[in-house]
């Protein structure tokens, strides 16, 4: 099962029988709520999972999960009031790096560990803050599978022009320059550059313009279902299909995105991540079979986001049971020492920064109802991309 | 930048903000007839959006046909509405009142359809809605175009409603003053209910289209709401001829700023046209006044 054993090990400095307090601030409603839902999921799943194993040194866990609205100030609440009034002894992180920075300077005020896995943006890192752990993979080197896979094509299926286009998120916007840099030095002509604010409820004027640009590539900057779905439909509108069309967020959201897009229309859709339903890692097989037991469907209906919160879960209950308790500044030091870690997502190893060096980038496809590893090139679980991508499907 | 993005920018503009024009002007009217700013009125077109998307579903009807079953329901829920929660805010502070009390029926619906149709994103899916159709070398969405032909015909129809018709001159009257036409004899009480429930109404049409347009949960309301609200103000307060010049020349300045410029610039350039038309005219482009007098 993908969870530390610690049934029978000491009582980590909590009284007999007590339950060990988890404070959480998730987006349950707002801009993120279905990212933020679907966090609640991994993180129950992993507590579930652990408390069938004997919880946490013995001490069973307990989620105390407040809604933050996708608010970066009622985050900054929500920690407060977690820590100061309701004492939990250790937290996990919010959803989006957006609200992580907040989040963690939070919990640095009182000391405490700042695990979490939505928080890979350059932003998160630039804090500088000493409490901070993404279990996940940095974002900025997301898209690199992707564009090394597209420069190394025979220059006659080497597509020439791309066109790079963004929500001025700190999860998205760092992403696409280190894409545009590696296509630019294949000969991938770009043929612009468009950031839009992530507050756009109308995306049709942004993304007419990206389909008048005609780019045989399409490198979107997307946290969501909407936005990707909004581009899509945009696209087929101005009868426009460039050959290969990815997006760092939306199509890694199994089920909803096909509910939303259509599944003929979402063949060829790429993302780039860390993780999917269909990985070998055998910790992720274990919790894949779990969420499906409670919750139905296939490993592909699974949202990513749920596999970074139990990734999350599993690294602090190994950090607990390195240190043999919940003292936080015992807990930092143990995540900063170089140890390597395991989870769902796979290895784990923190630098001085709290990003996570160990884990590899990969990109996956939508082909048919599918959803498929199809780089880095070379990997035994990767499978051929779909390429050009299919026509629109309506 | 090509003439074509800049082609499509202005129809764009024109066609999208229509649809606009259709979910602002029961924000005004509403805010006309009873001094209330419905911070729900973004929740209600995306309540709007699930109807049509709910029946399409279960029962196969197409969305726009669906209308017919849409708008009365959201006049239904905008009468128990007013009825329930609008009506009781009385005195002085009352349109400050009516932002907390709205706010909570926004959150009440949001729950609600949370729990209902859970958070993950749906769309509403016709042949129309992905389509389109080449005119003088520009493709024209046809989900687009009959939304603007809808918006056309329904503000129309309101417009024949609020200027051709015994129950308008009413309205209009309470428009003007509530006080006034209460002493010539009109029930004012009773328009206000009805205008809430026109005003509720018509969001219908406005999230069937929002909802074919965009992938939507319940928390997309909060984007719209603060879009709605801008309109309205800078159309000027009450004004339903203000909502659909403001609609139409918000969307299409942003449209047309992101494809010349950038779309980062398109928001705060709104908004630099909003501060200068206030500072000209603080009670917007087609305000009358600055201030009601109940």
């Amino acid at each position: 099962m993908a969870v530390a054993s610690t049934a029978g090990a000491s009582s980590g400095g909590l009284a007999k029988g007590a339950p060990v307090n988890i404070g959480i601030s998730l987006s349950l409603s707002g801009d993120f709520s279905a990212d933020g839902q679907a966090f609640q999921r991994g993180y129950q799943l992993w507590a579930k999972e652990q408390n069938a194993h004997g919880g946490l040194l013995g001490h069973k866990i307990n989620l105390i999960i407040k809604s933050d609205a996708s608010s970066p100030t009622q985050v900054v609440t929500n920690y407060q009031d977690l820590i100061g009034q309701s004492h939990v002894q250790l937290v996990f992180g919010p959803f989006s790096s957006l609200l992580t920075v907040p989040a963690a300077q939070t919990a640095e005020r009182f000391g405490y560990a700042m695990v979490e896995g939505a928080g890979g943006a350059p932003s998160v890192f630039q804090a500088h803050l000493s409490n901070v752990f993404d279990v996940s993979l940095p974002v900025a080197n997301d898209l690199m599978p992707f564009a090394n896979w597209v420069s190394s094509l025979p220059k006659a299926q080497r597509p020439t022009t791309a066109y790079y286009v963004t929500s001025n998120d700190p999860f998205t916007e760092p992403q696409l320059p280190v894409a545009q840099k590696i296509m630019s030095k294949a000969g991938i002509k770009s043929l612009g550059f468009t950031v839009f604010p992530a507050e756009v409820t109308d995306y049709t004027s942004i993304a007419d313009k990206v389909a008048a640009a005609k780019a045989q590539v399409v490198v979107l900057g997307s946290v969501d279902v909407p936005t990707v779905s909004a581009f899509m439909q945009a696209f087929e509108q101005a009868h426009y299909n460039p050959k290969a069309f990815i997006a760092t967020g939306g199509p890694d959201q199994g089920a909803a995105f096909l509910k939303a897009v259509g599944a003929k229309n979402a063949s060829g859709m790429m993302v780039p991540n860390a993780w999917y339903g269909g990985s070998a890692n055998p910790l992720s097989k274990a919790m894949v079979a779990a969420y499906i037991k409670q919750y139905g469907g296939t490993p592909a209906d699974i949202n990513s986001d749920v596999a970074e919160a139990y990734s999350v879960g599993e690294v602090m209950a190994q950090a607990v049971k390195a240190t043999g308790g919940f003292n936080n500044a015992k807990i930092i030091a143990y995540l900063h020492s170089g140890a390597v870690l395991s989870s769902v997502q796979g290895p784990v190893k923190f630098n001085k920064l709290g990003e996570n060096v160990d884990p590899t980038a990969f990109t996956f496809q939508w082909q048919g109802t599918n959803f498929v590893q199809v780089n880095p090139v070379g990997d035994p679980n990767s499978v051929k991309v779909l390429y050009p991508k299919p026509a629109w499907k309506s | 930048m090509s003439g074509s993005a800049l082609t499509y920018a202005i129809v764009d503009g024109v066609l999208t903000g229509s649809v606009y024009a259709l979910m602002a002007t029961g924000l005004t009217l509403i805010f006309g007839v009873m001094d209330i700013i419905n911070i729900a009125q973004g929740m209600f077109v995306v309540l709007g959006a699930y109807l049509s998307y709910a029946i399409q579903i279960h029962w196969g009807i197409d969305p726009f046909v669906g209308l017919f079953i849409t708008i009365p329901i959201l006049f239904v829920v905008g009468i128990v509405v007013e009825r329930a929660f609008m009506s009781r805010l009385k005195g002085p502070e009352k349109t400050a009142m009516s932002i907390l009390v709205t706010y909570a029926v926004s959150l009440l619906i949001e729950g609600s359809l949370n729990m209902i149709f859970s958070v993950n994103d749906v769309q509403i899916n016709a042949w129309y809605v992905n389509q389109s159709f080449k005119l003088f070398g520009v493709y024209f969405a046809y989900i687009y175009v009959f939304g603007f032909f809808m918006a056309v015909v329904l503000l129309a129809a309101l417009w024949v409603l609020l200027y051709r018709t015994r129950f308008g001159a009413s309205v209009r009257a309470s428009l003007a003053d509530q006080t006034a036409a209460a002493l010539i004899g009109i029930n004012v009480r009773r328009i206000a209910t009805i205008c809430f429930g026109i005003g509720t109404a018509v969001t219908a049409a406005g999230g069937m289209v929002f909802g074919a347009t965009n992938a939507f949960n319940a928390s997309s309301s909060y984007d719209l709401i603060s879009r709605l609200l801008t309109i309205i103000v800078l159309g000027g307060m009450g004004s339903l001829g203000g909502a659909l010049v403001a609609s139409i020349g918000m969307v299409m300045l942003e449209d047309v700023v992101g494809v010349i410029w950038s779309p980062i610039w398109s928001t705060m350039t709104f908004f630099i046209v909003l501060v200068a038309v206030l500072s000209l005219r603080p009670q917007g482009l087609f305000g009358k006044q600055l201030a009601r007098t109940a």
